[in-house]
């Protein structure tokens, strides 16, 4: 059941990763958009699946529903219908493709020297309780600090959008 | 048989190497950003399938400050790239060459 579940979710979520990065049918940033939004669902899946209950509801709390909402709003303000035109480079794809090919070698050499253990260790639940426990202990100092960043990030975006930028 | 880390390491790296297809080939700045995201969440699979697997809690969090930096990320370069919009009229990467010698 399980593995049948992982292996839906990772090629449910490839597929659509690919859709974002180079759909066929469509060169819309609204439908890669909308890619991404069912490739962080199935990302959510999988989290589950390792029993990572929390961050699975804060991926889609925040990035399927807060993050890409943002995206779709910047989207669709600057309404960018006039630039689906546009061809790809030749050297730009063969650059990519290699680029891209390069790094799955390193990743691959990496997995095969990284030999994990045969045994998965008894779950540890990714549960509200136990990850609220461990960042209002060990982890108090960068909550804090990641706090700070949002409200710079914040004044940031105000500053960003005002109608005069100096 | 159930699914090993390895398995979850492939598609975490699967994951990334598209995401970093799509930063080098695509021309327009909001799907290059969506890429950086699908690269982001790649990383943050493979956090968690090494917590799951190694047995404790600190990969979650750090996947927690993760996407709580990528919310804030996202807020500033969209702002960043509304603000290139209203002075260029563009959000084409091609187009972008003040700084070009």
């Amino acid at each position: 059941m399980q593995a049948a579940l992982f292996y839906i979710f990772a090629a449910l979520a490839l597929v659509c990763g690919f859709l974002v990065v180079a759909n066929p049918f469509s060169r819309n940033p609204v439908t890669s958009a909308m890619c991404l939004v069912l490739t962080l669902v199935w990302l959510a899946g999988l989290f589950v699946l390792l029993e990572a209950f929390f961050l699975g509801a804060v991926q889609i709390l925040i990035y399927a529903g807060a993050v890409m909402v943002l995206f779709l709003f910047v989207i669709m303000l600057l309404d960018l219908r006039a630039e689906e035109r546009r061809r790809l480079k030749r050297l730009g794809l063969v650059g990519g493709g290699l680029v891209a090919a390069a790094l799955a070698v390193l990743l691959r050499g990496v997995i095969h020297e990284a030999a994990p253990a045969a045994a998965a260790p008894p779950a540890v639940e990714g549960t509200t309780e136990a990850l609220g426990r461990l960042l209002f202990t060990r982890y108090l100092l960068p909550f804090e600090a990641v706090s700070v960043l949002l409200l710079v990030a914040m004044v940031g975006v105000v500053l960003l959008s005002k109608k005069e930028l100096k | 048989m159930n699914p090993g880390l390895e398995h979850y390491l492939v598609v975490s790296a699967l994951l990334f190497c598209l995401g970093l297809v799509g930063v080098v080939l695509r021309r327009n700045l909001l799907v290059i950003y969506m890429s950086l995201e699908l690269m982001l969440n790649a990383a943050n699979l493979a956090l968690v399938a090494a917590s799951r697997f190694v047995g404790n809690l600190d990969g979650q969090v750090m996947v927690f400050f993760v996407v709580t930096v990528a919310a804030a990320e996202v807020a500033v370069g969209l702002a960043l790239i509304v603000a290139l919009y209203r002075r260029r009229q563009t959000a084409h990467v091609e187009d972008l060459t003040t700084l070009r010698l």
